[in-house]
Parts: C-alpha cells; structure tokens; sequence
C-alpha cells in the first residue's frame, strides 16, 4: 500500500477521533436548542465551569478563597485534602444542577415569550458571567485535569495497524474513550427523549409552549431539567478537553468549533451533531493532509468555518435539521 | 333554566341525565389594561352537558375559555371547581385537575407523529419515576402500555389511524383539529374545553366534528364546553347555551330559550348598541 494512502488513513482515524470532541460540544448546544429555540452561548464556558469545579473538588480547592483573603486578610488556599475522582464528579453534577436553577430562576423565567434574539443576548451575558465567577472561585491559572483516563499513543491500535499495513497509526486513548463515552451519552439521550415521559414533556415543550402547558407540562421544570442535562454534558465535554490540554480559560473557545459542527449537522438534531462533528474532524485533518503542500500549514483554523458556510448555501437546515415545511 | 333544572340535574330532551354542578363561575370581570375583555359574568356548567358559549366576535368568549383554563386571571369572581373555590393557578397546573383544551388557532406538536401528540395528553397519568424510566423498570413499561391502549381507542373513535405516524405538519387543517381534540381527549378530562372547534371548516369537515362531539360526550359522558360563532351549528349540538356580547353576558339557556331572546336577536342582528 502506498504511503500516501495510510498517512491520509491515518489523518481520517485521527480526524474521527477529533471530531468526537468537537460533537460533544455540540452536543449541549443542541439539547437547549431544541427545548428551548436558544442558541446557548454560554455552554462553551458552562463545559468551562464544570471542569475547573471538578479540579477545584479533586484539589481540595477553597472557593473563593482570592477574594475572601483579600476582604479579610487571611491566607486561606486548600482544604488540605483530595477529593477521590468518584466523589468529586458527583459533586460537580450537583453544582451543574444548581447552576441549571439559578439559570431558570433568574434569567429565563423573566424572559417567557421573548423574541430567540433576546434569550441569546441573555446567554452572551450568562457566558460572561460565569467566565468570571469560574475566574473568582477556582482561580485563573492553568490546570491539569486528570481524571484516570488513559492517555497518550494506544498500543493496540498501533499493534494491529502495524501488523496489516507495516504502518503503526498513532491513535491518542484519550481520544478513542473519548469516542466510546460519546456513543453511550448519544444513546441514552436519545432513548431518554423518545422513550421517556419527561423526554416526551422536553420535546413537547421545544415544540409548542401553549400546546405543552395545556396537556398538564410545567415550563419551568422542563427549562431546568434541559439545562441540567446540557450542564452534565458539558461535564463530560470539559472533562474530555480538560485532560486533553489542560483547564483553561480558552476551552471556552471551543465552542467556536461546535457552530459549523451545528451548521452542518442541523441544529435540533442529537445524530446530526455527533455526524457534524465526525465531517468537521476528518474534513479538517484531510484537508490540511492534502493541502498543506500546498498552501501551507494552519488550515485547521478556517477549514470547518469555510466548510459550514457551503453547506449554508445548499442545505441551510444542516444535514439532519428539520426539514422546514410550509403549507401555502 | 334555573327552575327547571334542580342541583341535582336534569333530564335533556333526547332523555341524557344532566348531573350536578361541575364548575361555577361567580361574577367574573376581566381586563387587560384598561380593557374590559369580561364583564361581570356568572354561569355554570354541569356534568355531562354540552355547554356553548356564543357570541359575536370581539364578545369576550375565548378570554372566558382562557380564564377557565388559567391562561388568564380575573381581576375579580371566583371560579368554584368540583365543589371547592380554585385558588390562582397556572395553566399546566389547571391542565393536571383534568380540564383539556384545544385553541383557536390549533396549537399541536408540529413536529411530532400524531402518535406521539395524542400521547403528550396523557403525560400527567404517568407517575413512573425519572430512575424508574431511565432503565425501563416494571412501572414505566406497564404505564406506557396501558397509556398507548387507551390513545389507540382514542384513535379508533376519532376515525384517524391511518394517519397515526404522520407528522402533524403535513395534515390538511381538518384533521389537525381532529388530532387536537384526540389529545385533549387522551387526558381524560372531567372538562373538555373547546375553542371553535369548527372554524374554517367546510360543511362536511364541520358535519364530521359535530357528531365527534356528540359521540364523545354520549360515549365518555365529557362535559364539553364550545365556543363557536356560528349559531346553527352550536343549537343542534348544545343543551345549554351562554351568549356574550361587548364582555357581558346577554342570554342563558337552552337553544330555544337563547333564540327567542330579545338581546340575542339583536346582538346577532347587529342592532346598533346604545
């Protein structure tokens, strides 16, 4: 087999595996999205949050411990004990939960029957909020996350691909569990909304706000619920970015990379995000393969924006978006 | 109709039993702003009747619909359910004391199969915990079974399995209606709420409602309220009717009592309002 071939195999392997983490946060977009009709700004810096919670839990970490020593002149840092992985991932759920209340009790509950326009302001001003109360309470400095998931070049993987092709592919562990949790969130989102009464209740608020209250469904607990599961996603996605480059506050950047993610997979669809996510990863990674020769390095940084913006032209309600009918 | 019908009920003339009082409304009076949408307006409705409420338009009658239903609050009156003054409550809370509505301007899940639609009816008959449904335990799969049995005789009834997996986006206005008052059924309610049910109907359409209607509340013994302006249509269906006019009730009474009044003639003959 050519080189060509298993290099750009390889670059498609790796681009998948890329793709997962990008689909993870793309997939916490959607989920309020599709409850809500609100494109969630904030949940790049909710995935944020959730992991320097998570850090600050495993470390002992006193919250706001900068701003209470500078108001009363103590010199308080850590608790003096680590918080066990197990216990500690709980714990950051329950805050995501809070926080989901918060959210509902002081933003969304005032805006009932805004225009989107208005609940995505207010989300502009949640992200920033948050940045900041993540900035006070944990600290801003860089942080590893390690959560006892495998890192570095899987074996196997090289193993196997070293004894068909004479060719090990560098594949990162990180990445393939990564995968593996995706597809277990994936299902069991999926089986939750189809098949369950509050699964029923969220798509039947995401689909008429009247009709839902008139069959017996409560807004606010739906709102909550949503925001909940969208903050236990982006647990799971700050944990996944966290351990792969460290805690810091340019992880809220990756929520960037979930827009073409959405474009292309449409935004109201669970599938669609994890396919957008999978395009957008291997598309890259080929790209820059075959390109890079060619007009040089960095494509990465605009390839997946160029991408959605043709698919904007051809198909603007994505890969998997509803398709919009209208009776004339 | 006071004398006539005892607390007990009465006896309509194709010989149904008419019960007690389901609902009283007491002196209620709506305004938005400086609007008087209602105007003091007392009635009641009793078990198992076919109520209309009619009027021009403009006269008051979906808000009336709409503060039975608690999307709007009277600024004064009561409304006595089922024996007991309701305090303030929130439309989804309303919903769960067994009152279903349909709106005006259809208000279905778009984007669900009408499966599905008439199965959000039945959300509040499903007590199966969040744990209980998340691995699928004895309770929830037993619930959803029973539910699904009771929506497919739903089906059945209102003559429309053959559109059961269709998204209701694709339905011909009719039927969207027909599915609206399926899922409203699916609760089980103790109040059937209709907010004309036949506006925008053809004749046949409006044929194939009415009888729905009668059918439902002969075979479920549902007491149904209707709004509709179209006076013929809610005298064939109807035992008793309430008119409005300008946020104030002008006429009470069966279809022939509500015909023969003076203010009702005129309100419907446009006579011009001093």
């Amino acid at each position: 087999m050519p080189d060509t071939l298993l290099f750009a195999m390889e670059a498609t392997l790796n681009g998948l595996t890329a793709g997962v983490m990008y689909a993870l946060v793309a997939l916490g977009f959607v989920l309020i999205f599709k409850a809500s009709g609100i494109f969630n700004f904030a949940q790049g810096v909710m995935a944020l949050f959730a992991a320097l919670t998570l850090v600050g839990f495993q470390s002992g970490q006193i919250p706001f411990s900068h701003l209470i020593n500078a108001m009363f002149g103590t010199r308080l840092h850590h608790f003096g004990w680590n918080m066990p992985t197990l216990l500690a991932i709980p714990a950051t759920v329950v805050v995501m939960i809070l926080l989901a209340i918060l959210v509902e009790r002081f933003i969304l509950k005032h805006l009932v029957n805004q225009e989107p326009i208005i609940l995505f302001m207010a989300t502009i001003g949640l992200a920033y909020f948050l940045e900041g109360v993540g900035d006070i309470m944990w600290g801003a400095e860089v942080k590893a996350l390690d959560v006892g998931l495998p890192k570095g070049m899987s074996m196997a993987v090289d193993e196997m691909t070293f004894n068909w092709f004479g060719y090990g592919f560098y594949i990162d562990r990180l990445e393939l569990w990564a995968a593996g949790i995706a597809a277990i969130l994936v299902a069991s989102l999926t089986i939750f909304s189809q098949y369950t009464k509050q699964g029923r209740a969220l798509r039947a608020v995401a689909d008429d706000h009247q009709a839902a209250l008139s069959v017996g469904v409560s807004l606010r607990f739906i709102w909550v619920l949503t925001w909940s599961i969208a903050g236990i996603v982006a647990l799971v996605a700050g944990i996944m970015w966290g351990s792969k480059s460290g805690v810091q506050f340019s992880l809220s950047l990756i929520a960037l990379k979930a827009l073409p993610v959405l474009i292309l997979g449409g935004f109201t669809s669970i599938p669609g995000a994890i396919v957008g996510g999978l395009i957008i990863g291997v598309g890259e990674k080929l790209f820059d393969f075959f390109m890079q020769p060619i007009i040089g390095g960095a494509t990465e940084n605009w390839f997946a924006y160029m991408l959605a913006l043709v698919f904007l032209l051809f198909r603007p309600q994505g890969l998997f978006g509803e398709r919009i009918i209208e009776r004339v | 109709m006071r004398d006539t019908a005892t607390d007990e009920g009465y006896v309509t003339a194709d010989g149904r039993k008419i019960g007690g009082v389901a609902m009283e409304m007491k002196n209620i009076t709506l305004r938005f702003g400086g609007v008087v949408a209602i105007k003091d307006i007392s009635f009641d409705i009793r078990w198992g009747e076919v109520r209309a409420i009619i009027g021009p338009n403009g006269a008051g009658k979906s808000s009336m619909l709409n503060v039975i239903s608690g999307f709007y609050h009277p600024q004064e009156g009561e409304v006595i359910y089922k024996g007991y003054r309701r305090p303030k409550m929130r439309p989804y809370q309303v919903a769960r004391t067994g009152i279903a509505r349909t709106f005006q301007n259809i208000a279905l899940f778009e984007g669900m199969s009408v499966l599905d639609n008439i199965m959000t009816g039945r959300l509040h008959h499903m007590s199966a915990n969040l744990f209980q449904q998340a691995f699928w335990l004895g309770k929830a799969s037993r619930e959803e079974h029973e539910n699904r049995e009771k929506v497919e005789k739903i089906i059945d009834f209102l003559e429309i399995q053959h559109i059961r997996k269709t998204p209701v986006a694709r339905l011909p206005y009719g039927l969207k209606k027909r599915v609206e008052l399926a899922r409203a059924l699916a609760a089980e309610p103790s109040i059937l709420l209709l907010d004309e049910p036949m506006a925008g109907m053809n004749v046949e359409e409006k044929e194939d409602m009415s009888r729905f209607i009668l059918d439902v509340n002969d075979e479920f013994g549902t007491t149904t309220v209707l709004i509709e302006h179209d006076m013929g249509v809610v005298m064939d269906l109807s035992d008793r009717v309430v008119v409005m006019d300008y946020g104030k009730k002008i006429g009470d009474g069966t279809p022939d009592e509500v015909r023969n009044n003076e203010e009702v003639i005129k309100a419907y003959l446009g006579v011009a309002h001093d």
